[in-house]
């Protein structure tokens, strides 16, 4: 086992075990702050791939602004522990069933198929091909997601807006 | 770090007859302890520094008896002093996230530290994204803080880490926005392009270039309002919050806050130094590292002159300071960032 095993593993076994404790926690202010190991870890996993912006990415997006605003929204909640997280109709045997045919599926997929496997290569900066596919290639798509996000922006300022003239 | 391999490869005799994971953990064993002592020193500097720098401002001495010489010791005296004070958690807080808290808000400043370009080959690791590291993990000290203010289990703490985080949020942005005014000259986030950039005379510094001038003033303010300094200093208002995010803190927890605080000062001001004053470019009687450590210190110290000179924001000023002038600003300067980059690419 080398090194990059290693850390490997102990990535892997930090986010899973970061996201479980999201998941299955009773105090929903220990929920959010996993949340924080599991973004590091997807981050360290991008950095195995190669993709060191995206892992910058990463943490810049989901570390400084969604789980800031996640903490923020859990902070003006007024029951925070001892929560019971179920929804209201609870089906323990089809909800097992679901899962269990949701993950067969998912590691069938993945053991079946032939991963093109390239070796081990190069760490080689990717911030500039990622700029350049954007404005590119991938234009519309991009332009797309923004329009949706600036939509999204003007949407959200209408609704706290305090309404003097109606 | 390929450096300090190499070097210990060849001063240190037998040690590439060592295991693989040593030769490879060994060097980065090192240059962590290197940064954890720079991180431990800094402050201890700073802290003194600070004092003293007040104490002037207001026509004192400061303190002047620890040690002998103007009381360089006072800051030792004081460390151990809460390294051997009574470890005390409220009893209503949350055990587990109070002690976790100073813990993040520390490794958020020091992970920082590893992409300063002290020198030509003198930094731990020359990322190729070296400033987007440096924005995206200081976003640890935002969580850290909310953290304690959280698990406090007090309001004044409650509201202090609430105002912090609001505020380094806002600031984040046109911060980010001005240092793109950077790369995008430079075509590059690493953290030495930047440096290297910069060289051949100190016209070729970006705060002296037309656009950059301006951004520097814009990062310098946002960096300032980041490090909670007067006066954006509200999430620690002593006159409203007592102390805020930190006021159940003492003893140790509470000088892993003080240091983290003061390492980020100086992390900012190193990281307009590399972005705007020529990292450690400089007349050659000094080496890089001095001239990088030397500029870093002077900013350090004016934003200690600005913090005994002025008085604290209100809330709305500082929202207002963030979102309708320094974000408007720096949108301005990266459309005349990029149009400039253009121009120049047209016209060889």
């Amino acid at each position: 086992m080398s090194v990059t095993d290693i850390v490997f593993i102990l990535t892997a076994v930090v986010t899973v075990g970061s996201a479980v404790v999201v998941v299955v926690s009773r105090s929903l202010i220990y929920s959010v702050f996993s949340l924080l190991f599991t973004f590091f870890g997807v981050a360290i996993l991008y950095v195995f791939l190669g993709a060191d912006f995206l892992a910058g990415a990463q943490v810049l997006i989901y570390v400084g602004g969604i789980l800031v605003l996640l903490l923020f929204g859990v902070m003006l909640t007024h029951r925070l522990y001892n929560l019971n997280l179920t929804t209201e109709r609870f089906q323990p045997i089809a909800g097992t069933l679901i899962a269990a045919a949701v993950f067969a599926s998912i590691s069938l997929a993945a053991f079946k198929t032939k991963w093109k496997l390239v070796g081990e290569k190069e760490l080689e900066p990717t911030t500039q091909q990622i700029g350049e596919a954007f404005l590119s290639s991938y234009l519309l798509p991009f332009e797309i997601a923004s329009v949706l996000l600036l939509v999204a922006l003007i949407g959200a300022a209408m609704l706290v807006r305090r309404r003097t003239d109606v | 770090m390929e450096y300090l391999r190499e070097l210990l490869t060849q001063q240190v005799a037998g040690y590439d007859q060592l295991p693989e994971v040593l030769q490879i953990f060994l060097p980065m064993l090192l240059a962590c302890l290197l940064c954890l002592g720079l991180v431990a020193f800094i402050p201890l500097v700073a802290i003194w520094g600070e004092r003293k720098v007040s104490a002037h401002m207001q026509d004192r001495l400061g303190p002047m008896r620890v040690g002998g010489w103007h009381g360089w010791a006072q800051t030792i005296a004081d460390g151990v002093k809460l390294l051997l004070k009574e470890d005390i958690v409220p009893a209503q807080a949350d055990r587990l996230l109070f002690k976790l808290a100073p813990l993040v808000v520390f490794a958020g400043g020091f992970a920082a530290f590893v992409v300063l370009p002290f020198g030509e080959s003198f930094i731990v690791s020359d990322l190729n994204i070296g400033v987007l590291y440096i924005a995206a993990i200081s976003s640890l000290g935002v969580v850290g803080i909310i953290m304690a203010g959280w698990a406090s289990n007090n309001k004044y703490a409650l509201f202090g880490g609430m105002r912090a985080a609001a505020q380094i949020v806002s600031y984040e942005i046109p911060t980010v926005l001005a240092i793109l005014t950077v790369v995008i000259p430079v075509g590059s986030l690493s953290m030495q392009e930047i440096v290297r950039a910069q060289s051949g005379g100190v016209f070729n510094w970006f705060i002296f270039q037309p656009v950059t001038f301006l951004a520097f003033w814009v990062v310098y303010l946002g960096t300032l309002a980041e490090v909670n300094r007067t006066p954006f200093d509200i999430p620690e208002a002593e006159s409203e919050l007592v102390a805020g995010y930190h006021t159940e803190y003492s003893g140790m927890r509470f000088a892993f806050f003080f240091l983290a605080e003061y390492a980020n000062m100086f992390l900012v001001s190193a990281l307009a130094t590399t972005l705007f004053l020529g990292g450690w470019h400089g007349p050659g009687f000094l080496p890089g590292p001095a001239w990088f450590i030397l500029k870093a210190t002077a900013l350090v110290f004016v934003q200690m002159w600005l913090r005994w000179t002025l008085p604290r924001l209100r809330v709305d000023q500082l929202m207002h300071v963030s979102w309708k002038v320094l974000l408007p600003i720096s949108f301005l300067l990266v459309l005349a960032a990029g149009t400039l980059a253009l121009w120049r690419e047209g016209s060889p």
